[in-house]
C-alpha cells in the first residue's frame, strides 16, 4: 500500500497536503515535568518527543566523572507504542545506543561543559510517537530542555531533515517519505551558522547533497525563530510568576534584550 | 533562496486533519497507522481569471457551451467509474469539454489499476485536452473524512459530490453574471445512486451515455463507448474479500493412490507457447496429450512441473484452440498489487473467457483431445528464471525511489506466467535482465510470487544475454574448480606420449599406429578434434578403414572429481560466440585433441571392408596415432576433387569417400531418413567485437557426409560390441518410432493443400514418400516438409540396455537396430562411458563397478539426456539472438524494413506462423483485425474491405514475403522479432 502514495504529485503537493518547502506543524511545551531540572516536549507533526534534563549534578558513577568538564549522559527510550509496529526495545538495543550517541556528540560542542568540571548532565529522551523526523525532534527538544534547565549553551541547535524526490528537495519528512526518498538530517547552530550534526542512512547523490544541505540549514533558521519565541514566552511566564518583572508586555522585551546582549557577546568571541 | 514556512495546523480541526488507526496485515500483525493532512486555501481551481484563486488556469471561465443540454456553459467533472470503464472515450480527440479531474478520482484510479492511471496521467497532460487536476482533498472546503459505517467507496462519492457543489458555488465569485446564466458543473457518472444523490443536492449530473448522446459528434463517440448495459449501475467495487481463484490440491496421499490406481495421470506439464491459457500433459495412458484449458484447469502448474491430472468425461473433451493468445496483451491492464488485495478482476476474466471462446461445432471430433484438470503437484521443478521487469506495473519509476513496490517480472520464456515480486530497487532494474525464482503460488493469487535473485546486466548486452541463456537452459558454466583441475596430468601442456617402451604404462596394450596416414576432417576453427580417419588398400583387394577417437577415458578416470563434473555437465555447449566445455580445456583442446603432427592416444575402430563396403572384419584397439593433417571440410573436398593430387593422404580421402557413398546408399536402402533442420551459420565480425555481420545457411559437402558415414559405422560397431559384452548395462542410444498420430495433422495439410500423401508406416516408407514431396516450382518446399516432419518425431535418447526391452533398441531415423555414441568423448559424456565399456570388453581395463550397476547408468544417462536437450536449445537460442542482432544491424544499414521470403507453416484464427528459410527463424504474424479462418483447409482470408484490394487467401505452405523488425517491448525492454506480411498483402495496419 505504501508504495501507492505519491510522494510529490504533479500539482506539487506532498502526500499530506504540504508543498516542498513547508515544515509540519510544530509545538513546544516547556512546562516542568516532575523533578527534572529542565524539560521540553516537542512535536513535529505527529512525531512527539519528551526530553528531561537533570544536572549539572554529581555523577552517580564515580568513574564517569571527567576532571575538567561535565560529562554528558544521554539515554533514549522508545515507547513500544510509538511506531507502527508494536515493539519493545531494550536499553541495549544498538539502534537506540547509536541514537543516544548521536545526540551526545551533537551537544558536546554546544554545552559549555568546562563550566562544570567533575559533574554530569543527564539527558533523558523519550520518543512517544514516530512519524518521521524522530532525530530532528530529539535534537530540538534537547536544545529546549537544556535551555529550560538553565545550562549555558553557545547557541540553539535546530535540526531539520531534508530529502530529495527525483530532483525536488523536500523538507521535514514523514515516515512515508522517509521510507521512500534518500534523506539527511542536519543540525545547525543558527547564529553562527555552524553545523553540529549531519547524518544519513540512505544513499544520496553527491550533486544533490549540497542543495539539500543548504536548504536544511535555512530551515534550521526558520525553526530557530519558533524556538526562541517559545523560550521567550516561557521565560515571560516564569518572570511574571516570580513577580519580579514589570507588568505587561515589557517582560517579553526584557528577555529579548538579554538575548541581544548574548548575541553581541558571541559576536565578540 | 526558497521560501521556507511552517505549515500551522489548528488544534481544533484535528478530526479532519489527523488520522490514527490500527490495521491488521495479511499476516495477522496489527500495525498502527498515523496520517495527518494539511488543509489549505491556496489550492487553485484552474479556471482562468478566477479572482479568488489567482492561480494559473487553463479552463475557460465561461465553460463550454456547445453542448445543447448545457447551453449556458458547463464543466465536466467525471466520477472514477468513467475512467475505469470509459477510458477510450476520454482519450478520444472528439471528446474535449473542459474537465475537472479530482484528486479523489485520480487516487481511486491509481488504486484500482496502475496502467489505467498511467494512461490517465498522460491524458491530463495532453495538449488537445482541457483537464485540470483539482486537489480537493487538500482544499479546506472540500476535504471530507470517512464517517462511521461509510464504505470507502461511499466516502469517495460524497467527496466528489462535495467538490462538485463547491465548484458550482465557487464559479460566480469571479463574475457578475446572473445565476441563471451561470455555467454548470456537470457530474458525469454511471453510478445511478451517486447521480440520484447529486440531483437531490441540486447538482447537475448525467450518465456518460446521455451526455455523449447530446454531443454533436455523438455517432462517432457512441461507438467508442463501452457498453455497460445502458444505465446499468456499476458501483465501484469496494475491496472484495480474498477468495480462492484456484481449487486446492488434493492431499499427497490421495494423489499418489489415484495415480497408482489409474484414476489420475502423472506427467510433465507443458505450457503452450502460443496460448498462455492452454497446457498439455503427456501421459502413457493416452496417445494424445491431455489438454488443460483455462487457468482453473491448469491450476497453478508451471512449465516443467510433474503434475497429477484428472481426465474429464469424454463428452467434455475439447480440441486445442486455434488462436494465439498473448499473455502480455490480454493482461496488460492487470495490476501487480491489485491481485494481492482484490482477487480476480472481472474485466480480465471476461477477456479470458472471450479468448477461450470455443467453436466446438466447427471442429471435427477427431481433433478432440482428452481434456482434464490438474488436481495435484507431484514435483515442482521451479528454478531461477530470467525475467524483465514490466514497466507498466511500477508505481514509480524514479531512480531515487527506495520504496518497496510490487511489480511483475515477465520471464523471457513464453511458457511461463508472469511472476509477482516485491522489490525496493524496481526502477534500477528496468531494462535489465534479472533472475527471479518462484517462491509459492497460493490458491488465492492469480500469479505466482517470487523474489529477485540478482541482476544479470543490461538487456541486449552480450554478456547479459549470454549468461541469461545459460541460466535459462540450466547450463552449468562456472569455471572448473581446483579439485577438478588437480585430476589433470601434472605435466600440463608439456604432456607428451612417452617413447615406446614396455615399461611405460601408456604403451601397455596399445598398438603403434603412428605410421598410418591418418587425417582429421572438421569444421573450420575446430579446436577439439575428437576423430580422425584413415583408409588403405589391402593386398587381398579389400580395404582397411579406421576411425580413431581421442582416448579421453585414459585421462578421465572413473569416479574422480573431474569425472563427476563431466557427468554433471553431460555435454559441451556450443553457443555462437562461446563454448562451455565439458572437460577442462587442457584435455579438450590439447591433450585429447587429435592435432596434426603430434602423437596422441586414441581408441581405434578398424574394419576390413570389401570393395562394396561390406564389413568383413572389425577390431577395436587402443592405439597411439600421429595425424598427418587436419582438414576442414572444404579443404578435404578440394583435395579430393583436384585430379592432380596423387599423394597418400588424398588417395586415402578418395578411398574413404568411395566407401562412404556405398555405406550411405546401403543405409538409405534400409530406410534411413534424410531429415532436415534449419541450420544457419553466423559470421562474426571479428573474435573481439563479435558483432554479427551476416547470417548464412550451412552448406553441406560430400566430405561432411564422408565423416558422418564412418562415425555412424563406428558407433554401430561399438554398440554391437558393448551390448554383447554387457547386455545389462551397455550405454546405447535409440530413437523411438513416432506415434502415427503425430503425423496426422501434417498428412492432412499435405493432402489438402498439395494433394500429396505421406506414408508413415515405417521409416523407409516415410523416407520414400518424403522424397516424393516435391514442388517443381519451389525447391525449398521439400526441405520445408522435412523440417515439419522432423518436428513430428520424438527425440533420440540415451538408455541403458538392461532397462528397456530388446525390441525397442532401434534407431528410427538411422534405421539401424542398435546404436550408441562413441565418437565424440571430448564433448559428450555418454561417449566416455561407451569408451570405458569398450575398453573393458576388449580386456584392456577392468570395468569400474559403477558401470556394472544398472541404476547408476540409468541415473547418469538421465542427466546426460536432459543436458543434451538443454544444450541443443541453448545453442539454438544463441543463434536466434545473433540472428536478431544481425537483423537489427541490417535494418539500420538498409534504413528500413528487412524483407525476406517465408513459408507459412501454421495458421491460427488471428495469425500465421511463418518460417524464414534464409535466417532459419520462425515468426508469428498477428492480425488485430478480424480475418476469416478456415480450420479445415488451413487457410486464412484477409477480406477485401481491410486492404482495399481483393480478398487474399493464405494457406499453409504458401510463400509470402514478410517484413522483419526488431521491436523493443515497451514494458520489458526485450527485443522481439516482429513480423508483418508484405506480400500478398501489406498487414502492417491489420
Amino acid at each position: 500500500m505504501a508504495s501507492r502514495i505519491e510522494i510529490l504529485n504533479d500539482g506539487g503537493f506532498r502526500s499530506d497536503g504540504r508543498k516542498q518547502y513547508e515544515l509540519r506543524d510544530i509545538s513546544f511545551d516547556l512546562s516542568p515535568q516532575s523533578s527534572a531540572d529542565g524539560s521540553a516536549s516537542v512535536s513535529h507533526g505527529l512525531t512527539q518527543v519528551v526530553v528531561s534534563v537533570f544536572g549539572p549534578r554529581e555523577a552517580k558513577m564515580r568513574r564517569e566523572t571527567i576532571h575538567d568538564r561535565a560529562n554528558i549522559n544521554v539515554e533514549v527510550n522508545v515507547a513500544p507504542f510509538s511506531a507502527g509496529e508494536r515493539r519493545r526495545r531494550g536499553r541495549g538495543d544498538k539502534r537506540i545506543l547509536e541514537f543516544g550517541s548521536i545526540i551526545k556528540s551533537t551537544f558536546e560542542p554546544v554545552i559549555q561543559t568546562s563550566l562544570y568540571p567533575r559533574s554530569q548532565i543527564d539527558i533523558y529522551v523519550q520518543i512517544l510517537q514516530q512519524d518521521g523526523g524522530v532525530l530532528q525532534a530529539c535534537v530540538n527538544a534537547t536544545t529546549l530542555a537544556l535551555a529550560s534547565a538553565g545550562i549555558p549553551l553557545l547557541d540553539f541547535v535546530c535540526a531539520v531533515t531534508g530529502g530529495v524526490h527525483s530532483t525536488s528537495p523536500l523538507l521535514d519528512l514523514t515516515t512515508l517519505e522517509e521510507n521512500d526518498v534518500p534523506h539527511v538530517t542536519v543540525a545547525v547552530m543558527p547564529r553562527t551558522g555552524k553545523v553540529t550534526l549531519v547524518t544519513m542512512e540512505t544513499r544520496l547523490h553527491v550533486d544533490r547533497f549540497e542543495e539539500i544541505f543548504r536548504l536544511a540549514c535555512e530551515a534550521g533558521k526558520v525553526l530557530h525563530k519558533e524556538m526562541r519565541a517559545a523560550v521567550r514566552e516561557r521565560t515571560g511566564v516564569l518572570v511574571a510568576a516570580i513577580g519580579a518583572a514589570p507588568r505587561g508586555t515589557s517582560a517579553g522585551m526584557d528577555a529579548g534584550d538579554r538575548d541581544v546582549v548574548m548575541d553581541e557577546r558571541i559576536d565578540d568571541y | 533562496m526558497v521560501d521556507i514556512t511552517i505549515k500551522k495546523r489548528s488544534q481544533t480541526d484535528a478530526v479532519v486533519t489527523q488520522r490514527k488507526f490500527f490495521k491488521k496485515t495479511a499476516r495477522g500483525k496489527v500495525i498502527k497507522v498515523l496520517r495527518e493532512r494539511y488543509l489549505r486555501d491556496d489550492v487553485p481551481c484552474g479556471i482562468q481569471d478566477c479572482q479568488a484563486c489567482q492561480g494559473p488556469g487553463m479552463l475557460p471561465s465561461a465553460g463550454e457551451s456547445a453542448h445543447p443540454s448545457f447551453s449556458t456553459g458547463h464543466f465536466v467533472l467525471p466520477d472514477t467509474n468513467v475512467f475505469l470503464s470509459q477510458m477510450d472515450l476520454m482519450e478520444s480527440n472528439l471528446f474535449s469539454p473542459p474537465t475537472i479531474l479530482l484528486q479523489t478520482v485520480l487516487d481511486e484510479v491509481r488504486h484500482r489499476s496502475l496502467p489505467l492511471y498511467n494512461r490517465l496521467k498522460a491524458l491530463a497532460k495532453a495538449d488537445d485536452k482541457r483537464i485540470w487536476i483539482f486537489y480537493n482533498e487538500y482544499r479546506s472546503e472540500t476535504a471530507i473524512i470517512r464517517e462511521e459505517g461509510e464504505t470507502p467507496n461511499d466516502r469517495n462519492d460524497r467527496g466528489i459530490r462535495k467538490a462538485t457543489s463547491w465548484y458550482q458555488s465557487h464559479l460566480p465569485r469571479g463574475r457578475s453574471a446572473s445565476p441563471s446564466h451561470q455555467p454548470k458543473v456537470v457530474l458525469l457518472t454511471d453510478d445511478a445512486a451517486n447521480r440520484r444523490k447529486a440531483e437531490a443536492e441540486g447538482l447537475a449530473a448525467s450518465s456518460v451515455r446521455r451526455y455523449v448522446e447530446g454531443m454533436k459528434d455523438a455517432t462517432q463517440l457512441l461507438d467508442v463507448l463501452v457498453s455497460v448495459g445502458d444505465d446499468a449501475i456499476e458501483p465501484t467495487r469496494a475491496v472484495a474479500a480474498r477468495s480462492a481463484l484456484y481449487s486446492e490440491y488434493l492431499p499427497t496421499a490421495t494423489v499418489l493412490a489415484g495415480v497408482k490406481s489409474g484414476q489420475l495421470h502423472q506427467g510433465h506439464f507443458n505450457a503452450n507457447a502460443y496460448n498462455y491459457l492452454e497446457g498439455s500433459v503427456n501421459v502413457p495412458a493416452f496417445a494424445k496429450p491431455i489438454l488443460l484449458v483455462g487457468r482453473e484447469n491448469m491450476n497453478r502448474a508451471v512449465n516443467g512441473d510433474v503434475v497429477a491430472v484428472e481426465v474429464f468425461d469424454e463428452t467434455e473433451w475439447k480440441a486445442p484452440a486455434d488462436e494465439v493468445i498473448d499473455q502480455e496483451s490480454t493482461l496488460k491492464n492487470d495490476d501487480a498489487e491489485d491481485s494481492e488485495e482484490e482477487g480476480e478482476g472481472e474485466e480480465v476474466l471476461g477477456q479470458e473467457k472471450k479468448a477461450l471462446r470455443s467453436d466446438e461445432k466447427a471442429r471435427p471430433p477427431s481433433e478432440k483431445q482428452p481434456t482434464g484438470r490438474v488436481v495435484g503437484i507431484i514435483k515442482r521443478n521451479w528454478r531461477a528464471y530470467v525475467c524483465h521487469i514490466d514497466t507498466a506495473s511500477l508505481s514509480t519509476t524514479l531512480p531515487t525511489s527506495l520504496s518497496q513496490q510490487t511489480v511483475f517480472a515477465t520471464p523471457v520464456s513464453r511458457l511461463l506466467p508472469r511472476i509477482r515480486l516485491r522489490t525496493r530497487q524496481a526502477p534500477q532494474l528496468l531494462a535489465q535482465k534479472i533472475l527471479v525464482t518462484i517462491d509459492r503460488w497460493p490458491a488465492t493469487a492469480r500469479y505466482p510470487e517470487g523474489h529477485f535473485v540478482r541482476a544479470l546486466g543490461r538487456a541486449e548486452s552480450k554478456d547479459a544475454e549470454q549468461e541469461s541463456l545459460l541460466l535459462e537452459f540450466d547450463v552449468p558454466y562456472r569455471p572448473f574448480g581446483r579439485a577438478i583441475l588437480a585430476c589433470l596430468p601434472v605435466e600440463g601442456e608439456g604432456w607428451v606420449v612417452p617413447p615406446k617402451s614396455a615399461a611405460a604404462p601408456e604403451w601397455r596394450d596399445r598398438e603403434d599406429l603412428r605410421g598410418l596416414t591418418i587425417c582429421s576432417i572438421d569444421p573450420p576453427g575446430c579446436q577439439d578434434i575428437d576423430d580422425a580417419l584413415h583408409a588403405r588398400q589391402l593386398p587381398n583387394g579389400n580395404i582397411e578403414a579406421g576411425v580413431h577417437i581421442a582416448d579421453v577415458s585414459h585421462f578421465v578416470l572413473p569416479d574422480n572429481p573431474m569425472d563427476s563434473e563431466a557427468a554433471a555437465r553431460g555435454t559441451t555447449v556450443y553457443l555462437v560466440d562461446k563454448r562451455i566445455d565439458m572437460l577442462p580445456s587442457l584435455l579438450g583442446t590439447n591433450l585429447c585433441s587429435l592435432r596434426p603432427h603430434v602423437e596422441r592416444l586414441a581408441f581405434s575402430v578398424i574394419w576390413e571392408l570389401s570393395p562394396d563396403a561390406e564389413i568383413v572384419n572389425v577390431r577395436f584397439t587402443k592405439s597411439v596415432i600421429a595425424s598427418k593433417a587436419a582438414f576442414t571440410y572444404d579443404e578435404a573436398q578440394l583435395r579430393k576433387d583436384d585430379v592432380h593430387m596423387r599423394d597418400e593422404l588424398t588417395q586415402s580421402i578418395r578411398l574413404l569417400n568411395s566407401l562412404a557413398i556405398k555405406l550411405k546408399a546401403g543405409r538409405m536402402a534400409a530406410g534411413a531418413l534424410n531429415l532436415a533442420s534449419p541450420e544457419v551459420k553466423i559470421h562474426l565480425d571479428s573474435s573481439e567485437s563479435s558483432d554479427p555481420i551476416e547470417v548464412e545457411q550451412k552448406e553441406l559437402r560430400e566430405t561432411n557426409s564422408l565423416v558422418e558415414e564412418f562415425m555412424l559405422l563406428a558407433n554401430i560397431s561399438v554398440a554391437k560390441k558393448i551390448q554383447d559384452t554387457f547386455p545389462q548395462t551397455a550405454v546405447l542410444r535409440r530413437h523411438l518410432p513416432p506415434p502415427r498420430t503425430n503425423f496426422e495433422k501434417l498428412q492432412d495439410i499435405l493432402k489438402k493443400r498439395k494433394g500429396m500423401t505421406l506414408d508413415v508406416s515405417s521409416s523407409g516408407a516415410l523416407a520414400a514418400s518424403l522424397d516424393k514431396c516435391i514442388d517443381p516450382k519451389e525447391p525449398a518446399f521439400n526441405t520445408l516438409v522435412r523440417i515439419m516432419a522432423t518436428r513430428c518425431m520424438l527425440s533420440a535418447e540415451y538408455f541403458c540396455s538392461g532397462s528397456v526391452s530388446r525390441d525397442t533398441f532401434g534407431h528410427y531415423g538411422l534405421a539401424t537396430p542398435i546404436y550408441t555414441h562413441f565418437t565424440s568423448p571430448i564433448r559428450r559424456y555418454a561417449d566416455v562411458l561407451a569408451h570405458r565399456q569398450l575398453a573393458a570388453s576388449i580386456a584392456h581395463a577392468p570395468l569400474h563397478p559403477s558401470l556394472h550397476s544398472k541404476s547408476h547408468v540409468e541415473r547418469v544417462l538421465d542427466v546426460v539426456n536432459r543436458r543434451h536437450r538443454m544444450a541443443q536449445m541453448a545453442g539454438r537460442a544463441s543463434v536466434e539472438f545473433y540472428v536478431g542482432l544481425a537483423l537489427k544491424a541490417r535494418g539500420e544499414r538498409e534504413q528500413g524494413l528487412v524483407q525476406e521470403e517465408a513459408f507459412v507453416i501454421r495458421t491460427f484464427r488471428n495469425g500465421l506462423n511463418v518460417f524464414v528459410f534464409k535466417l532459419g527463424i520462425e515468426g508469428l504474424v498477428m492480425f488485430k483485425r478480424e480475418i476469416k479462418f478456415d480450420v479445415d483447409n488451413y487457410t486464412v482470408t484477409i477480406p477485401a474491405e481491410l486492404t482495399g484490394k481483393s480478398d487474399a487467401t493464405i494457406a499453409v505452405f504458401d510463400k509470402v514475403t514478410v517484413n522483419i523488425e526488431i521491436e523493443k517491448d515497451k514494458n520489458t525492454q526485450r527485443g522481439k522479432v516482429k513480423m508483418t506480411l508484405a506480400k500478398p498483402v501489406d498487414s502492417r495496419n491489420l
